[in-house]
């Protein structure tokens, strides 16, 4: 009596959580952006699992520290054959969506795996009606065929109608969603629906992984490593220039017929682990995350191989810690962890990064203005004086004298000027100096050249008056390079002064040949 | 007499259409070896859809076209391709250097690594444009005119006898454009044949020593001198006045 009330319970909650889910899939027509519909997924999809696994929640409540430890000791010895299972199930899922993810994220086919692995359901469900048991074989055809479909009914709304593909994903997405969501009900509601295990199939369960699904996972992502092992060459050539590849006789259609049929079949060898509606993040999410970490796409593949089996084997573990609670969403949130470390501290595109960048850049900046100060100071004194006390300078860059001597400090440290005592009558004296070194003094030359340079263009070649100028020189000084500034040179007819009729130094690294010998413009104060 | 009896490239009634709408129609030409031929015509003329067409990059609706000789298929070791710059994306994660090997592929065929000789190909290729210093970088990070001279030591890597190229001055800067024509005209100087698709019609007069103007149809196609005329401007421009006018006034200012 009491098992019947909590089956009953279960099939509403079920229900009620089905037309929220069937809500959330067609509002998401209309939003484009994939990553931020499985952000919002992944969300409701936590809140979900609290909401129907009451029951779960009671445990996890009576949980004790102990036997969180206990679980997590009863994983790692492997004593529990479903602890393997879901573990080599784990790392092959996370191979094989690791690599192929690559290739989708950077063919721009994220949609197409979210949309191929929604359009599997109706497959599985009918192949669990045809073999009436959880046949792993059946199930894996049965969501091909209809993968397959799905993939060919996108591509043919694409060409029969003004329906454009993203339009076409989605419709297809969420009405092969709704239909496997319709059988699964029925599977549900049949008199061996409650054991039937079919909702292992929404939300994963690795723990639940047979030696035969193990055996297909197997086979498949032995296909996928062999296909890119051997057709790394054009798989690379075809995802970066179509045209390019086609002009080189590769095979781009069976290339990428070949792709969309691993696609497939990794799709259907995660649901179990994933569940149809996670999988696609294990598909672009290691990928991604792998994408914002180099760039070179031998490494993104091994990364993302990586960083799929890492999020993969922690979904487990987390699943097993938790008793049984479904692997799919914990997979997805490792995998998005790691896509937040690495958005944060990647090499490249990390925040963190950016910003010790920008720090390293403004410390480039005020090294060169000091240095540029130094030029000036030289500059006034005919580039009779060498070295400058530090109160000199101090005045010239109007700041304090402690702030100087921290920049003066800073060029010593970069090589670029010496900070000495300064001597009065050959006895040690009061003051410091500061002389540049044959390195700092070619870099201020250089800061001044683009400077001067700089305000000579503008009021040359773009008609400012010499008073607009000044500010702009200032930012552009920095980051002019030595190409642009040899153009700058050619189309201002190697000058030698700039618009306030002040000398543009000369570079000390020699001159384009043929082209100074005949303009040559002077050394400063000769 | 030259192992190659064949022309480099025979063009019989060539049309193409996308989405049963004609983009091309009926062209007929003959390219001999050691040409350097421009293609120009308007804008949606099929210029790209021309090159892109005999290559087998899309499909033919009627006609046949032979390289050498042969269908494409057989004769795809012997063509260089230079696409736009824009078909592709730049920030796909590859290095300069695995762009230019790209230009290997073709040749090794399928389960085949690029082996030392490949490299050192790469590299001679990437040296020729100037671009070896940045091999090993990112092609993110390139300039338009970087860009283009990755993609001409990818088709020089091809080591091809006839190159196709797609808009290659377009949007690039000065030296770019001066590395451009030295390199085609050392290409033609070693008996290669260049179809060049260009937007520009005042360099194309000095560039290249054939025209095949276009527009859906072969307008004229001959040394650059006999097509260059205002009737055959007129064909193909139709009523686009501003650019004639300053073509016409070039070709006085020239024969002044």
């Amino acid at each position: 009596m009491m098992k019947e009330d909590a089956i009953s319970k279960q099939a509403f909650s079920f229900a009620a959580d089905l037309r929220r889910f069937t809500q959330i899939i067609f509002s998401r027509i209309c939003v484009s952006s994939a990553f931020h519909l499985r952000l919002k997924k992944t969300i409701f999809i936590l809140w979900l699992l609290f909401g129907t696994s009451l029951a779960h929640a009671a445990k996890i409540g009576d949980l004790r520290e102990t036997d969180w430890l206990e679980q997590a000791a009863r994983f790692w010895s492997l004593s529990d054959p479903a602890v393997v299972n879901a573990l080599i199930g784990s790392v092959l899922m996370g191979v094989c969506c690791g690599l192929l993810g690559a290739f989708i994220v950077v063919r721009k086919l994220s949609l197409m795996g979210d949309t191929l692995s929604h359009a599997v359901m109706p497959g599985v469900a009918l192949g669990f009606l045809w073999a009436a048991s959880k046949n792993p074989l059946a199930i894996f055809i049965g969501a091909t065929l209809a993968g397959l479909a799905g993939t060919w009914l996108v591509g043919a709304i694409k060409k029969t109608t003004p329906v454009k593909e993203d339009g076409a994903l989605g419709m297809v997405l969420a009405g092969f969603y709704a239909v496997g969501i319709c059988l699964f009900v029925m599977i549900q509601r049949s008199p061996t629906g409650n054991k039937s295990g079919i909702d292992k199939f929404l939300f994963g369960q690795a723990a639940a992984l047979s030696t035969q699904d193990l055996w297909l996972m197997g086979i498949v992502t032995a296909c996928a490593l062999l296909a890119v092992a051997l057709f790394y060459k054009e798989l690379l050539t075809t995802s970066f220039d179509v045209g390019f590849a086609r002009s080189s006789g590769m095979a781009t259609g069976m290339l990428h017929s070949l792709l969309m049929s691993l696609l497939a079949f990794a799709v259907v060898i995660s649901l179990q682990a994933t569940g149809v509606v996670l999988v696609s993040a294990m598909l672009i999410t290691p990928a991604a995350t792998a994408y914002l970490l180099t760039d070179r796409m031998g490494v993104m593949l091994t990364l993302a191989a990586l960083i799929g089996v890492g999020s993969a084997v922690l979904g487990a573990f987390l699943s097993f810690l938790g008793h049984s609670l479904p692997t799919g969403p914990f997979m997805v949130v490792g995998a998005g962890v790691a896509f937040t470390v690495a958005y944060f501290a990647g090499p490249r595109h990390g925040l963190i990064t950016r910003w010790f960048r920008q720090a390293s850049r403004r410390r480039r900046v005020r090294d060169e203005n000091t240095l540029k100060a130094l030029y000036h100071l030289a500059e006034q004194s005919n580039f009779a004086e060498e070295s400058f006390n530090l109160g000199q300078l101090a005045a010239q860059r109007n700041e304090s004298l402690p702030e100087t001597e921290e920049r003066a400090a800073a060029l010593a440290r970069a090589g670029f000027a010496t900070v000495v005592q300064a001597t009065e009558n050959g006895l040690p004296g009061t003051h410091r100096n500061v002389q540049l070194t044959p390195s700092g003094w070619r870099r201020a030359s250089e800061v001044v050249r683009n400077h001067r340079l700089w305000e000579l263009y503008l009021t040359n070649a773009a008609q400012y008056a010499a008073d607009h100028v000044h500010d702009d020189a200032e930012r552009v000084e920095h980051i002019l390079g030595e190409e642009i500034v040899r153009e700058l040179e050619k189309r201002l007819n190697y000058p030698q002064l700039d618009p306030h009729g002040k000398p543009i130094p000369q570079t000390l690294q020699p001159a384009p040949a043929g082209d100074s010998a005949a303009t040559g413009y002077r050394q400063p104060g000769s | 007499m030259s192992p190659d009896a064949a022309p480099p490239l025979e063009v019989h009634d060539l049309t193409v259409a996308y989405h049963k709408r004609p983009v091309l129609y009926g062209i007929d030409m003959v390219a001999p070896a050691g040409a350097l031929i421009g293609v120009v015509g308007p804008n949606g003329a099929g210029k790209s859809t021309l090159i892109k067409a005999i290559m087998g990059v899309v499909p033919i609706s009627g006609g046949w076209v032979k390289l050498f000789g042969k269908p494409f298929r057989q004769a795809v070791n012997r063509v260089g391709y230079v696409p736009q710059r824009e078909s592709v994306d730049w920030d796909f994660p590859v290095s300069v250097f695995d762009v230019v090997m790209m230009g290997r592929y073709g040749r090794l065929g399928l389960f085949k690594r690029p082996g030392k000789a490949d490299r050192d190909i790469v590299r001679d290729c990437l040296d020729k444009v100037k671009m070896l210093p940045y091999a090993g970088r990112q092609i993110s990070n390139l300039s338009g005119g970087q860009q283009q001279r990755v993609f001409l030591a990818r088709a020089l890597a091809q080591e091809s006898d006839l190159y196709f190229m797609d808009e290659p001055f377009a949007g690039v800067d000065a030296a770019t454009e001066a590395a451009i024509i030295e390199l085609l005209t050392e290409l033609k100087a070693r008996g290669k044949t260049i179809l060049v698709v260009h937007h520009d019609l005042p360099t194309a007069q000095k560039y290249f020593d054939r025209i095949l103007m276009l527009n859906m149809r072969l307008v004229a196609y001959g040394p650059t001198e006999e097509v260059f005329n205002m009737e055959n401007l007129q064909k193909a421009y139709g009523g686009r006045l501003n650019i004639l006018t300053e073509v016409a006034e070039r070709e006085k200012a020239v024969a002044e």
